[in-house]
């Protein structure tokens, strides 16, 4: 019982003021935020905060730094909007289109994600063949062995916390794959911590940010002098427009390449162990039938939805869901909602492993796709492999929830931090 | 088994036999250049559009209405249009010509 009452207020059917104020009327305590975890049948679980609002209207609202936000929550809207760059523009001022706002903290812009076509086209195209690398066979083994070499490290060890111990290392280490830099590389970056522009908390930090952008131009400098097989000396010999790329497009390149693959793939890992965890017949059944993997890497990326959403500038007067947006404001295109839209997932808050058609946009969609994803799904591919060969079963000591708050919205994104323990499959 | 022909963007024909699994998995597995398959066939990514030549298209049967609302926002779309990651290899399908969208 508690537990419906608990996800009528959570999903929005209920206000939280009129429950408190019953809760007085009938004399019974209300249960506040720090005993939801209670009420979650499982730890792993993330619930949908956007259903109701989807069904609804199609939208809701979040103010950001005074610079407010209209969030598209179908999956529909979502994949004509991202689609239309005309009316809603990626090629704001630098920072403006990341929820929250990052206009504050930088002004570097960042490439190909901050461009617009035609331009777009050609910087991804700079790119997009060494994004694919992960695709080679020597790329894949390289990263088994990393992987592999981190699990072994972990098996069986009393009280194991998986963001800082395991999440942030694997995700830094693979970087170095992608990147094509020394391993040892790994380690500086592993001592910034989880998140690039926040420290810990959720305030956006401009001395954190700081440390990236002086380490980027420091490596472009190197790069300069000493130009190798890395990607600062790939994209320093590549042209665009005819020119050779500036040290700023460069670096508008870099930031993208650190940033967009942090905190997402770190959440995509730790929310991956806490399935498996709660989950240990999905291991068993990876064991039996590894061909399933790849789409449980794809279901895993629509449920977690490891970036809850992207924004865009309305670029003239316009219209979403019968609701009109001004010109020079902003909507988002929230991946994380679009993921459950029910008019298109069949069951769409359980993960199904094997789920064959899975059309989610947990990568986006269209021209601004993320350029990380088949980086990404070759980390979780492996990962569950390796896991697979190596653990019989994970359990949970403690966990505390990373939840983003979005005004109407409260969404649980993965954890701040999670204690397990793997057992090693003897 | 099915014999399954494919066009690419610079005009290359390529015929590939298979027996089972998708006619993306095949091409991918044989580096056809323009099928990428990122998601592996689960229709998310749209990254395995080719056009069926228009006589077989009683053979692969038109989009499903979740593939078509993947394939509507593509540029390069038509009647002929399918993701290949949704075309089951089988007998029935044998002898199509596919020609590769990107």
């Amino acid at each position: 019982m508690n537990r419906i009452v608990y996800l009528l207020v959570k999903n929005g059917y209920l206000s939280e003021k009129n429950y408190i104020q019953f809760c007085r009327t009938i004399g019974e305590i209300p249960f506040n935020k720090i005993s939801n975890q209670d009420y979650h049948m499982k730890k792993s679980e993330l619930p949908d905060p956007f259903e109701k609002a989807r069904l609804d209207k199609g939208y809701g609202k979040m103010n950001d730094q005074n610079d407010p936000v209209t969030m598209l929550l179908r999956l529909k809207d979502v994949r004509k909007s991202a689609h239309d760059y005309k009316t809603f523009q990626s090629a704001a001022k630098p920072g403006r289109i990341v929820v929250p706002s990052e206009v504050n903290i930088r002004d570097t812009r960042q490439i190909p994600f901050e461009v617009d076509p035609p331009q777009h086209g050609e910087y991804r195209a700079i790119v997009e063949p060494w994004f694919k690398r992960p695709l080679l066979p020597e790329y894949q083994e390289k990263l088994t062995a990393q992987i592999s070499t981190l699990v072994d490290g972990i098996l069986n060890k009393d009280n194991l916390e998986v963001i800082n111990e395991f999440a942030l290392p694997l995700q830094s280490r693979a970087l170095t794959l992608l990147l094509n830099a020394p391993y040892s590389e790994a380690e500086t970056w592993i001592s910034w911590g989880t998140h690039v522009f926040r420290s810990e908390g959720e305030a956006l930090d401009s001395d954190k940010a700081n440390i990236l952008y002086n380490y980027i131009d420091d490596q472009i400098d190197r790069a300069v002098k000493n130009p190798g097989e890395d990607m600062y000396s790939l994209l320093l010999s590549s042209e665009f427009q005819g020119k050779k790329l500036t040290k700023e497009e460069v670096k508008g390149v870099m930031v993208l390449t650190f940033a967009g693959g942090r905190d997402t793939v770190i959440n995509a890992v730790t929310n991956s162990i806490s399935y498996l965890a709660e989950h240990p017949e999905a291991l068993e059944r990876f064991r039996k039938e590894p061909e399933i993997i790849g789409k449980a890497v794809e279901e895993f990326i629509r449920y977690f939805s490891p970036l809850t959403q992207m924004g865009r500038v309305v670029t003239e007067d316009t219209q979403v869901c019968e609701h009109a947006i001004k010109a020079d404001s902003r909507i988002s295109l929230c991946w994380a909602s679009a993921n459950r839209d029910a008019s298109v997932f069949e069951s769409p808050n359980e993960i199904v492993l094997d789920r064959k058609i899975n059309p989610h946009v947990g990568f986006g969609f269209s021209h601004h796709n993320c350029l990380g994803a088949t980086h990404a799904r070759q980390i979780l591919k492996i990962l569950l492999n390796t896991l697979a060969e190596k653990v019989e079963s994970i359990e949970i000591m403690d966990c505390k929830e990373n939840i983003e708050h979005l005004d109407e919205f409260e969404r649980k994104v993965g954890f701040n931090s999670i204690h397990v323990k793997f057992k090693s499959l003897t | 088994m099915a014999k399954i022909t494919f066009i690419t963007s610079d005009n290359e024909t390529i015929t590939l036999e298979g027996t089972s699994g998708s006619v993306m998995a095949l091409a991918v597995d044989n580096g056809i250049k323009g099928i990428d398959g990122d998601c592996g066939g689960v229709c998310s990514c749209a990254t395995c559009h080719v056009h069926v030549a228009a006589e077989d298209m009683d053979k692969t049967g038109s989009a499903s209405e979740i593939e078509a609302d993947m394939l509507e926002l593509d540029d390069n779309v038509d009647e002929f249009s399918r993701l290949c990651c949704q075309l089951e290899i089988s007998d029935s399908i044998d002898g199509i010509v596919l020609k590769v969208a990107k």
